[in-house]
């Protein structure tokens, strides 16, 4: 089964998503430009990380319009594992397929660092093959990383295990809860601000680690299952 | 106008009558010191440019070092200065995408930046901390967007830069070997050019950035769009990819006119272009405008008639609008048409090659007035003093500034910002790539020539650091205004200093870029080389970060001297300017370092560290402090010349290395560095938590929190709550 990867114009973390799926995981990987109408072959969809039209407007807004997104929407209610990170997750936001927002950092500054996040749910695919409560050393980089859900919200998230990963101890971005990532009511649309793959290679990480490599390991041994 | 009488004169002889207005406005902008180097080119020869891994080296884009395995890695460094200091934000952008683009040119995917920052005492002065703080959002707005990671740099401050500010940004590309682009074109090719539209911003950028800054010219200033970067990004490795284009070209300081007439001179052909036919984003610009407007992200491709067509199409699937604006011809002549008026008509090479500017050279009195100064008193608490100097700005962690940046984009960053002396790169064949830049605007002043050889081997030493060996260098030579003999002796000083370390230690010079005028209404500023040294790393195992372990013993390298000149203890503790500066020996430095790279690659190293700016008290400091542990200091057994001990712990000698070993490694250093017979000293152990010097009896005696509280925060202090 092969993994798509949505390329929008300004995407930038494209190629090192497939870099880890193809070169660390070997699994078929394609860059897929985001005019396509059409994702039929594909097991999972990744929507990368970067400045989906330079940010313009709003974080994700525009990308959120992109030909594939349609398709994309069709995939995510037939239970296609789809994941979002960094701009992939406000473009899934923005496009109505997970709830919240994503607003400006505390700090009102770009944050590139590393962090540790929790594991909150694992009946995800991205996550199914981790412990509840198992840490992750994982970077983020980005402005606008704050998940924001009104009080209704945040407590149905929490209440149908749809609250992913949250910050331990250590949220660069001022988040409700702390929260990380997020899924939907299904579980098989997930969102998160880290970078999953630039923690997924023991060289890149200042601790040696490769803890996120595990959720892409997750999504593979589920999409095996599946099969 | 700022063409002299002589070179208009020069003008109109060789072209044999008068020349218009068009025509003027595109020699002014070619011939601004800025674009021409008709002040330092002479002088440039002297850099040796050789060597096994130069594939090309000054005078393209880029320079291009073979890394082996069929890659190169392609490096150029430019800077924005006059633009940063009238408008931070925008002209450190920008400054960020022109330099991205030349690295474009060359056919390679840039994968790295850096950046070299200079403002004025950010304690004191508001104006110096705006600078700082918009320049910095305006790097990291534009390098995050593009996807392309900040690696690392450097950050100085001195009272010289008030009102102004340096802002010099590095980029490094890579690619195949045979994807290189080395620009060449034929009769009939089409001349495309292609990205934003071409607009008032940025008119007389080139000749702007040529004279002394005295009133602010916002409109000289371009406008970022790194959105549009990024697909013209992806659309040139496309078109590289496929092979369509010919040459390419960013269009940077001069506009259209350098562009088409350096494009020009380099293939030996003439270019034809209707400049009617380019886009626009205001209406009723006239022809001399179009040719020197300095809009952003365009680029210039040359392609066939065969191969137009895929171009075209690669540029339509990222939306990037284009004007197909003109075909090379044989002449050799820039051609310049509005509709059917010709407005231009003149030899290529002409416009390319300004007449050379003779400058005179004066050595300043204040050289010798200043050489020997009266030492400070020591002062008796020498534990308020480090923690000083682990928060003068200049030493203190720049966290503030590179977590702004996304240091991580790409997946290559291997050592990150603030853990090592340089920044460690992955490459596309398995090796590795370090990567620094550095400056002492201080010690330059006092003696420009050992103050520039000093910078050098001080990048030398931070690519050491982390278990590469150099391969090659660019420089950039900053300068106030060149029609100042006093001035332009410090230049021609600095350009010795530098080739004469590089002939010594066999390391070329890949490029370079040479910025004059750097003057404000408070006077020129200091001399500002700023060196990249790039190193090369064969075996990942090799890869060596500063962070010291517990119960490793620490060594010093190479003999601390009595060299407190343009010290940070001088200026900074005493506010004295003046005294020894510290020198360079090749031939000694070369010998440490080669010491300094065997004991790494023997793999008996577990950190390494340099000395520079703060001397051994502050590269002792932040070792522990990112190891987080402390280190009992023993500063007897530290080889010197020195008669104090606030010599020993702030001298900043050059050739100094502190290397954390463990136990059972310290015989086996011990005899190869016996043999290789170099000044060492085993000065202590990594332990406990506190940072104490002792000599006799205690010197210094302070706790790692302490001391990183002091190190740690006082930037982000200063600009977030100063």
């Amino acid at each position: 089964m092969k993994i798509g990867i949505i390329v929008f114009p300004g995407s930038n973390c494209d190629k090192d998503i497939h870099h880890v799926l193809r070169n660390v995981l070997h699994v078929d990987t394609d860059l897929l430009w985001h005019r396509r109408d059409n994702l039929q072959g594909y097991g999972a969809i990744v929507l990368p990380g970067g400045f989906a039209y330079g940010d313009r407007l709003r974080a994700g807004v525009i990308a959120a319009f992109s030909p594939v997104m349609k398709e994309v929407k069709r995939l995510a209610n037939e239970g296609t594992p789809i994941l979002g990170v960094c701009n992939g997750f406000q473009i899934l936001v923005e496009s109505g397929l997970l709830p919240g927002a994503l607003m400006k950092n505390n700090s009102l500054k770009f944050i590139c660092r590393w962090t540790n996040i929790t594991v909150e749910s694992n009946r995800t695919p991205f996550t199914h093959a981790l412990k509840p409560k198992q840490q992750l050393r994982i970077p983020v980089a980005n402005q606008e990383g704050r998940y924001y859900a009104d009080p209704k919200t945040i407590e149905t998230l929490e209440n149908n295990n749809q609250i992913v990963f949250k910050y331990h101890n250590d949220d660069p971005n001022g988040s409700i809860n702390g929260i990380a990532g997020i899924s939907n009511e299904q579980g098989n649309v997930v969102g998160m601000m880290p970078h999953p793959e630039r923690a997924s290679e023991s060289i890149l990480s200042p601790f040696g680690s490769d803890d996120a490599v595990l959720i892409f390991k997750s999504l593979l041994s589920y999409l095996d299952e599946q099969r | 106008m700022s063409l002299t009488q002589e070179e208009l004169v020069y003008l109109k002889n060789e072209l044999k009558r008068q020349p218009n207005e068009v025509e003027l406005s595109i020699v002014e902008a070619e011939w601004s010191e800025h674009c021409s180097y008709k002040s330092s080119k002479p002088f440039l020869k002297l850099l040796p440019t050789q060597g096994k891994r130069v594939l090309v080296g000054p005078g393209y884009d880029a320079g291009v070092l073979d890394v082996g395995n069929g890659y190169v890695i392609t490096v150029h460094i430019e800077s924005h200065n006059h633009p940063s200091a009238v408008e931070p934000y925008g002209g450190a952008a920008t400054g960020v995408g022109g330099v991205i683009r030349d690295i474009l040119s060359m056919g390679t995917r840039p994968i790295a930046v850096l950046d070299a920052l200079r403002f004025g005492n950010i304690e004191k002065d508001s104006h110096a901390r705006w600078l700082f703080k918009h320049v910095v959002r305006g790097i990291a707005d534009y390098g995050n967007c593009i996807g392309i990671p900040t690696v690392g740099g450097e950050v100085e401050f001195d009272s010289s830069f008030e009102n102004y500010c340096l802002v010099d940004v590095a980029s490094v590309g890579i690619g195949k070997t045979e994807d290189i682009i080395t620009t060449n074109a034929d009769r009939e090719d089409y001349v495309v050019l292609a990205g934003g539209s071409t607009g008032r911003d940025g008119i007389h950028g080139a000749s702007f950035a040529s004279k002394a800054l005295e009133a602010e010219n916002r409109s000289a200033v371009q406008i970022p769009d790194p959105f549009l970067e990024k697909l013209l990004i992806e659309a040139t490795i496309d078109a590289i990819n496929v092979k369509c284009v010919k040459a390419v070209k960013d269009l940077g300081g001069g506009g259209l006119s350098c562009c088409l007439s350096e494009t020009a001179d380099k293939v030996r052909k003439g270019i034809e272009v209707d400049i009617a036919k380019m886009h626009v984003r205001e209406h009723g610009m006239t022809p001399a405008e179009l040719m020197i407007s300095e809009s952003q992200e365009r680029m210039l491709y040359i392609a066939d008639k065969a191969h137009l067509e895929q171009l075209i199409s690669i540029l339509n699937k990222y939306e990037i609008s284009y004007s197909i604006i003109g075909k090379v011809q044989d002449h050799g002549n820039l051609v310049v048409k509005y509709n059917s008026n010709l407005v231009a008509t003149m030899p290529a090479s002409l416009v390319a090659n300004a007449p050379l500017a003779n400058r005179n050279a004066k050595r300043p009195r204040y050289i010798d007035e200043l050489a020997t100064v009266k030492k400070p008193s020591q002062p008796s608490d020498l534990n308020t003093i480090l923690l000083k100097m682990l928060s003068n700005p200049t030493i203190a962690s720049k966290r503030w500034v590179y977590q702004q940046y996304d240091h991580e984009v790409g997946v290559r960053t291997v050592v990150k910002p603030g853990h090592a002396g340089a920044s460690v790169l992955k490459l596309d064949n398995g090796k590795f790539l370090a990567i620094k830049l550095d400056g002492n605007c201080k010690h330059c002043y006092l003696d420009p020539y050992y103050g520039s050889m000093g910078c050098f081997a001080e990048a030398c030493r931070n690519v050491i650091n982390v278990g590469a060996e150099p391969i090659g260098m660019v420089d950039h030579l900053q300068f106030g205004n060149p029609e100042d003999p006093e001035i332009f002796w410090a230049f021609t000083e600095a350009l010795k200093g530098v080739s004469d370390y590089s002939k010594a230690m066999n390391i070329p010079c890949v490029g370079g870029k040479v910025s004059f005028y750097n003057e404000s209404n408070k006077g020129p500023i200091k001399p500002s080389p700023v060196i990249g040294v790039l190193g090369l790393i064969d075996d990942m195992s090799w890869i060596r970060t500063s962070m010291v372990r517990e119960d490793d013993t620490l060594f010093i390298i190479g003999s601390t001297k009595d060299e407190m000149g343009g010290s940070e203890y001088y200026e900074y503790i005493h506010g004295i300017v003046g005294g020894n500066v510290p020198k360079v020996d090749p031939v000694y430095d070369s010998r440490i370092m080669q010491t300094v790279l065997n004991l790494i690659g023997n793999k008996l190293v577990n950190a390494a560290h340099d000395c520079s700016k703060g001397g051994l008290a502050v590269t002792v400091a932040e070792m522990c402090i990112l190891g987080n542990v402390g280190a009992k200091i023993d500063l007897s057994k530290v080889p010197n010349e020195c008669s104090r001990k606030d010599e020993l712990l702030f001298s900043e000698s050059h050739s100094r290395f502190i290397l954390s070993i463990e136990k059972d490694k310290i015989s086996k250093v011990t005899s190869m560095l016996e043999d290789s017979s170099v000044p060492y000293g085993i000065i202590g152990k990594v332990q406990g938590n506190s940072i104490i010097f002792s000599k006799n009896s205690s010197v210094v005696d302070i706790s790692i929190d302490k001391a990183e509280d002091a190190w740690v925060n006082m930037i982000e202090e200063l600009v977030e709550h100063g």
